[in-house]
């Protein structure tokens, strides 16, 4: 056995950036930032304790560090992934400290995003819960190896509690801390296998709806986001960019930004214009005052929503051999048998482009110290953020550190690193000083990785008896990861997994036939909450709807019939329909709708009750009730919240929400033209978490694929028409009524 | 310029039309009032003066000089406001953005009503967005609130 660093001199040192949270008996500490913590073993190295591998340390007075390696944006991470560690270690939580991992992928990566460090696709708990698991139980075997070898006696009868070891033969006991002064990490450290954790029934953490650690914090001012940077000497940065994305500057007159008390210095870039000032206000003031003309070069110059909706609309409707595209998905002989079947429904839909919204706009800090570039930065991927740095300013990645703050909001939107190279270029600019730069909201908006303008066409061809003998379902739209991920999107074969997820159909039928018809217009388009879901589930669901119709089956019934062999979604769906009362009427003017999802490994059912001014064509939703079955929860009341919160996201998605471009030019600017849901519109919502023994599936963007779906559902069956064109506004829903 | 913060006077140097959201957050370090729209539509800057909420976003900080300014870091001693207790204990917080701003206008409506109906925390809420969603665990926080001040 080898002795790694185990100095018991000191207390572990923490950066100035840590900061406490306290909350009742518990005294949690949460520290950010902190660039010295590539891992924990590291922390370790400069202070005491024992660090069995990089994610826990264990220090002398029982204070056990864990790291966190996801982005805190609200889901709950920064309590749930540490707890999975302090599960299977027996840690006492409430001497638990949780760091924000740094930059440190090969030890921390995430496996499903191919070992980078990003939280999205709800892959954070899918990714994580057993590698963490297996870092608590390792840890805790560490310390019953060295416990036991110190007593003399089998490590068999060793036995743990909230951070203590017993002996039970002889009564004694110790405490981690007491056991990190004298343990020894062995090397090779003890292998853990699956089959080696701690089953679900001894679980102390979790499913018990451990308080979340960021709370306190969040409601005192205390919480630090992004934004909220504050370094010596610290500049404040603003970028103006060009009205059509991917413009570019021609001719820049700053005499204006150079006449703005506490302008700094213009910085030209290759998408825009640089200011550094001395304060936010400044910088904003500096911008406003800059007149720039543009070269006019860019491709999406002629832009403009609506005839790009009429042209993929024509796209996904071809169905030309020449024109398919790529197939997504085929078994069967879906098209030949819609030729030869009884009847065929048709359907056409458009999604228009969306924007994140994220409270807290886009901002970066970034201090060059000689070639060595470190960033503060509420990203949702420090990887994808110091891959894209590195690009751009052409340095190497290990010249650069990424520091996660909280995040305002990500939503998929922070995946993107637009904004932490606006940081990095202006840092660049700026001897050695740190720049913070902060969007405007109306940057944000214009400048959105939004989500893209979709058209689907769907067919489904009945036989005499209403069985449904093949299903063809076209997609097209600008790709996702063509430009955000092209590695993917190529050895994919052209197919784009965000772009098209949830179109897979889970239904008991036989032939499928699904393909995705690319469009290159040049506008960027990104992941936004829910990615492919927000939309495939809308043609899905609703077209499920329409073959339980013409089949004179109860659609929920007609589900349950079509997953047979789905247990939990039948599971839910039940769940669903009793929470409603599905059968119940209704008061007048007043119908339900129902819809299902499996995506990301989580089933969940939704039935919403929507009513209708038809004069006006504004949807109401009275009431939301939802059924989940995420497999294990590791905090089942957030999972509840997480649940809700995509709910009203996904409302707030299908009824208001779009960005409208004319001549490459995005309409909207703010929140008073681009609207989205308040508390005067938000429902009733009840969610169920059934909790089951699967592994656990994704939370964090479950609930917001079947709102839209649901909703178009109910109000067809109050009156009869389809709606096919998200989002369903007053002015839309009026021409469906009229149609 | 003189100011009143949290009960305690401050000087600050900056153009009177400054938007007192950048004075407090840029000149004094006080980042617990959020920029989030910049046009008083979404509430994250909210801020009491002279007890009445106020979008500090675009309140030129020339106007509130003389005046009593409370943030959210001035609420409470310690985070001890029944507002912030049962923000706590409703679990509203997710991305936790918006809250402070959330905070300080249910503050102010308590002040004035103290055991509101539902459709006035709905009425006294709704010019402040959470893009979480959190909406129904404000109301509850609310009234949780409310009834533990009786």
């Amino acid at each position: 056995m080898m002795k790694k660093t185990i100095t018991p001199t000191q207390q572990l040192k923490l950066s100035r950036r840590q900061f406490l949270v306290g909350s009742g008996s518990f005294a949690i500490g949460v520290a950010f930032g902190a660039p010295l913590f590539t891992a924990a073993g590291k922390a370790v190295a400069q202070g005491a304790g024992l660090a069995p591998n990089q994610w826990v340390t264990i220090a002398l007075d029982g204070t056990i560090t864990i790291l966190s390696p996801a982005s805190e944006m609200g889901q709950g991470t920064l309590t749930a992934m540490p707890l999975c560690v302090a599960e299977d270690l027996d840690a006492d939580w409430s001497r638990v400290k949780v760091v924000q991992a740094g930059h440190n992928p090969k030890q921390l990566g995430n496996k499903l995003f191919g070992g980078i460090m990003a939280t999205g696709a709800s892959r954070t708990t899918r990714g994580y819960y057993e590698v963490l698991r297996i870092a608590g139980a390792q840890a805790r075997q560490v310390i019953l190896i060295s416990t036991a070898e110190k007593w003399g006696v089998p490590v068999a009868e060793l036995s743990t509690e909230k951070s203590m070891v017993m002996h039970k033969g002889s009564g004694r006991s110790i405490s981690y801390g007491e056991v990190a002064a004298f343990a020894k990490v062995p090397d090779p450290l003890p292998q853990i296998t699956p089959a080696m954790l701690k089953p679900a029934g001894q679980f102390r953490l979790i499913g018990k709806d451990v308080p979340r650690i960021d709370l306190p914090d969040k409601t005192r001012g205390a919480a630090k986001y992004g934004i909220d940077m504050r370094l010596d000497g610290m500049l404040y940065g603003a970028v103006l960019r060009a009205p059509v994305q991917k413009d570019a500057p021609a001719n820049i007159d700053d005499s204006g930004a150079k006449a703005v008390k506490g302008y700094v210095k213009t910085v030209p870039l290759p998408y825009g214009v640089g200011i550094i000032a001395e304060n936010t206000w400044a910088a904003r003031q500096a911008k406003d005052a800059l007149k720039v003309a543009w070269a006019g070069k860019a491709p999406a110059m002629n832009y403009s929503s609506d005839a790009v909706a009429n042209d993929y609309a024509k796209a996904a409707a071809d169905l030309d051999l020449s024109k398919i595209g790529v197939e997504v998905e085929g078994h069967g002989s879906a098209p030949k048998n819609i030729k030869a079947a009884a009847r065929v429904l048709k359907a056409d839909f458009v999604t228009e482009h969306m924007a994140h919204m994220c409270l807290e706009p886009m901002n970066a800090t970034a201090r060059f110290s000689g070639d060595k570039l470190e960033i503060w930065a509420p990203t949702q991927s420090p990887s994808i953020a110091t891959f894209a740095c590195a690009a751009v300013l052409k340095m190497q990645p290990g010249d650069i550190s990424v520091n996660t703050t909280l995040l305002g909001g990500g939503f998929g939107r922070r995946v993107d690193a637009d904004f932490v190279i606006d940081a990095a270029l202006l840092a660049k600019a700026a001897d050695g000083k740190p720049v913070k730069v902060t969007w405007t909201r109306e940057d944000d908006v214009r400048n959105d990785k939004y989500r893209p303008l979709v058209a689907q066409h769907l067919e489904v061809g009945l036989d005499a008896k209403n069985n449904i003998v093949g299903w063809h379902h076209r997609l097209a739209g600008e790709s996702i990861y063509a430009r955000a991920n092209p590695g993917a999107f190529k050895a994919a074969g052209g197919r784009d997994a965000p772009f098209h997820e949830g179109a897979e159909v889970v239904y008991d039928i036989h032939d499928i036939t699904i393909e995705y018809a690319r469009q290159e217009r040049g506008i960027d388009v990104g992941f936004w909450r829910a990615v492919g879901g927000g939309y495939t589930k809308h043609a899905v669901e609703t077209m499920i709807d329409e073959v339980a119709a013409q089949a004179k089956t109860d659609p929920v019934e007609y589900r349950l019939k079509m997953l047979s062999r789905q247990p939990r979604a039948q599971a839910v769906i039940r769940e669903a329909a009793r929470m409603a009362d599905w059968k119940k009427p209704r008061p007048a003017g007043h119908a339900l709708g129902v819809a299902y999802s499996d995506m990301w490994e989580t089933h969940i059912a939704e039935i919403v009750e929507v009513s209708l001014d038809r004069k006006t064509g504004q949807i109401m939703v009275h009431n939301v009730w939802a059924a989940v079955d995420t497999g294990v929860a590791v905090l089942p009341r957030n999972v509840a919240t997480q649940v809700e919160g995509a709910i009203v996201y996904g409302i707030s998605g299908a009824l208001k929400e779009q960005v409208i471009f004319k001549d490459g030019v995005p309409q909207q600017s703010n929140f008073h033209d681009y609207q989205v849901l308040r508390m005067n519109e938000v429902p009733e919502i009840k969610v169920k978490v059934l909790v089951t023994n699967n592994p656990p599936g994704g939370v964090g963007e479950c609930g917001l694929p079947p709102v839209a779906p649901a909703i178009a559902n109910a109000v067809a069956k109050l009156t009869g028409k389809r709606l096919r064109h998200l989002p369903f506004n007053q002015e839309r829903v009026k021409a469906a009524l009229a149609a | 310029m003189q100011l009143t913060v949290n009960g305690k006077a401050v000087e600050a140097d900056v153009a009177p039309e400054t938007p007192l959201l950048w004075v407090l957050r840029d000149t004094l370090g006080m980042t617990g009032t959020k920029f989030g729209c910049g046009m008083a539509q979404c509430g994250a800057c909210t801020v009491h003066v002279d007890g009445a909420p106020t979008r500090s976003c675009v309140m030129p900080v020339s106007a509130v000089a003389g005046k009593q300014i409370t943030t959210i870091e001035g609420l409470s001693a310690g985070g001890e406001h029944p507002l912030q207790k049962a923000w706590v204990a409703e679990a509203v917080p997710q991305c936790g953005y918006c809250q402070s701003g959330q905070i300080m206008t249910a503050a102010a409506l308590l002040k004035n009503t103290p055991k509101p109906s539902r459709k006035q925390i709905v009425d006294a809420m709704s010019g402040n967005i959470c893009r979480c969603g959190t909406y129904n665990q404000i109301v509850a926080a609310v009234q949780r609130a409310a009834s533990a001040k009786a």
